[in-house]
């Protein structure tokens, strides 16, 4: 609990938080209310004239098939995404949770994909899976199985998933090993005298404890999932084949700096953004609400 | 209920630290052990390798007359009740208590009962046992975890520190009934605790460990009255014994602390130890206030503690250095800086080598 304690008026308080008002209102609060009122306009594709409109972008944009299918893309996608990760995550901490020695080694080597650029993680998934000079598909067609993401939608799918998520499993890796290793050890020393066993100790005592640290995560890799993949899809799909993996920030993108639909672009970072208003307080509500073992 | 036999048990860690250096014990069946020792002296140590939780390096454990070295804790037919208690803190008080009964594979209705009983036993009311352990005060936690013990109907509880997260008032009324429950029960039991007081009040025999090492086993009064060495003297007994350096002169039959008056050793002296230089213990409830006797010592006093039943007395024997502390009972009004006559009762003298620290006589 925070003590409030009372200073004399003072502008240094003022002073002391301007920087970071300051990078809010010109990074957020500006672009975000050009944003609002863009999604207002209707715009002609060389901006020769603009209209207001109210709401019709909006209307347009919840009555368009082509919106709604990139909606059912993006949950599959985020879905697929925020499992994949989590559970690979959640494998390889409770293992490093065991290991004793070189566990400093381990963990370093875990952690590297993070720091690789969502860019550069596509590229390099891109090249293993190309249809005719990856290794992954040699490895494949050896096996009697026909790889092409540029034409299979599926296949599509599964490439920008496996890519997104190795990027993230680093990150979530680092916090359920967090998480683990805050459960009191003598918790786990009880279910053994109990007479519960590894595996049982794990479904019983240590994921349930955990479940703060994976609600956590998994808003965070909701989040992930939708917005910070823009640079996996780009490089490994552009949202193709035949808009398989158009996921929503990728059409945003694409429908306004390629297609030109400024409004309807705007209209659809408006919806984006109050999303991402609603999973963080839904976040905050749960976090503040979280009890402490 | 079970006998619990130690034989040269041993533990070394990884490192090459050496923790418990051959501990040899036979526990009777329901007899209440309790480990006893500073903080790193190896007692819990000791109790997590009876219980399975560290390995044994070198000797025997058996439970019960099997030999347990290389099984699984829940294969030993023990329980443990920890020092934070170690709730499942996701479940509520009756899942804690059923687990270890679910995993052996008893029937819902044997659980229940089982329970039920442990519950009654431990005045857990059917409220308390829908809560969740952060709901319940720490004294109901306290008894949680024994519940959780108690259903195991194990052959040998485990105690590690139990009280030691509970306010004093507490700790004093959770003592009891832990005890009662022992006596109760009739399970085998060790203890381990830091507390002189709790391991007195508490075991029918004390293992009082240093640094690894076994100081003394024995009951509470046997380490009381004739403690085996320095360091067993000064840990048990509240407040602790006075030691001095003192000679023993050449007959054997008086001792001398530094540049005082001699006083007479009981029971026909130590002609043995004749003249050798010695660690004198004397308790401060067997020091007492005289009138004019002529074998009293002045005790020049420096500072006065009321505890309303006693009086502590600190000071010192004349002129020396040696600090002493002198229980009298009731309320005395004594000042600082007053030269007490202070009797020593003979038959209460404790005589150690200064160099084994081991007890003489």
């Amino acid at each position: 609990m925070l003590k409030n304690v009372h200073f004399g008026p003072s502008v240094l308080p003022f002073l002391l938080v301007l920087p970071q008002i300051i990078v809010t209102l010109v990074f957020f609060i500006w672009p975000a209310s050009q944003a609002l009122y863009q999604s207002l306009l209707l715009e002609d594709a060389f901006g020769l004239k603009t209209e207001f409109v109210w709401f019709r972008n909006f209307e347009d944009l919840l009555s368009d098939p082509l919106y709604w299918d990139s909606f059912k893309i993006t949950i599959v996608f985020s879905f697929l995404v925020a499992f994949l990760s989590m559970s690979f995550a959640l494998i390889l901490a409770l293992f490093a949770d065991r290991v004793i020695k070189g566990s400093g080694a381990y963990r370093t080597l875990l952690i590297w994909p993070y720091a690789v650029a969502p860019v550069t993680a596509g590229a390099l998934w891109v090249f293993m899976f190309n249809p005719t000079l990856g290794i992954v598909s040699y490895a494949l067609s050896a096996l009697g199985y026909e790889w092409n993401h540029q034409l299979n939608g599926g296949e599509a799918m599964a490439l920008v998933v496996m890519a997104s998520a190795w990027k993230q499993v680093a990150y979530n890796f680092l916090f359920f090993l967090a998480g683990l290793q805050s459960i009191p050890k003598s918790l786990i020393e009880a279910a053994a005298i109990d007479g519960a066993g590894p595996m049982r100790r794990t479904i019983d005592i240590v994921l349930p404890l955990l479940s703060p640290t994976t609600f956590f995560l998994l808003v965070i890799n909701i989040v992930y999932a939708f917005f910070e993949t823009f640079g996996v899809i780009h490089v490994v799909t552009a949202g193709g084949p035949a808009g398989a993996t158009n996921i929503l920030v990728y059409k945003v993108f694409n429908d306004g700096f390629v297609g030109l639909d400024l409004g309807g672009s705007a209209a659809q970072s408006v919806i984006l953004m109050i999303m991402v208003i609603a999973l963080t307080v839904v976040q905050f509500k749960y976090v503040e609400k979280r009890v402490d073992y | 209920m079970a006998r619990v036999v130690l034989e040269g048990i041993r533990k070394t860690y990884p490192n090459g630290f050496k923790a418990i250096h051959g501990v040899d014990v036979e526990i009777e069946e329901g007899e209440f052990l309790v480990l006893v020792g500073p903080s790193g002296c190896g007692k819990s140590t000791l109790l997590r390798m009876i219980a399975g939780l560290e390995s044994i390096t070198e000797g025997r454990l058996s439970i019960g007359g099997r030999d347990v070295n290389n099984l699984e804790p829940s294969e030993r037919d023990i329980a443990m009740v920890f020092q934070n208690y170690a709730l499942y803190p996701h479940m509520s008080v009756y899942k804690n208590m059923a687990y270890g009964l679910k995993i052996m594979g008893l029937p819902k209705a044997e659980i229940e009962e089982r329970v039920k009983k442990a519950a009654a036993i431990l005045e857990l009311t059917d409220e308390q046992l829908t809560r969740k352990p952060r709901q319940l005060s720490g004294g109901q936690r306290q008894r949680v975890a024994m519940g959780r013990a108690i259903v195991r109907e194990p052959s040998v509880f485990l105690f590690d520190e139990p009280l030691s997260n509970l306010d004093a008032k507490l700790r004093v009324q959770m003592r009891l009934e832990i005890k009662t429950l022992q006596a109760n029960l009739g399970i085998t039991s060790v203890y381990v605790t830091h507390d002189q007081v709790e391991a007195m009040t508490l075991g029918h025999r004390l293992m009082v460990l240093n640094a690894g090492n076994v100081e003394q086993l024995g009951t509470p009064i046997e380490l009381y009255q004739r403690p085996a060495s320095l360091f067993v003297a000064g840990f048990i007994g509240s407040p602790a014994m006075n030691f001095a350096d003192a000679k023993i002169d050449a007959e054997g039959k008086n001792i001398t602390i530094s540049g005082q008056e001699a006083l007479p050793l009981g029971d026909g002296g130590m002609p043995e130890h004749g003249g050798k230089d010695v660690i004198l213990g004397i308790r401060p409830e067997h020091l007492e206030l005289v009138v004019e006797a002529p074998d009293a010592v002045p005790m020049t006093v420096t500072m006065v503690e009321q505890l309303g039943a006693d009086t502590l007395v600190h000071g010192h024997f004349g002129e020396s250095r040696s600090d002493l502390t002198v229980r009298l009972d009731g309320i005395r009004h004594i000042k600082g800086g007053e030269v007490l006559p202070i009797r020593v009762a003979p038959d209460h003298l404790h005589v150690f080598d200064p160099k084994t620290e081991r007890r003489l006589s």
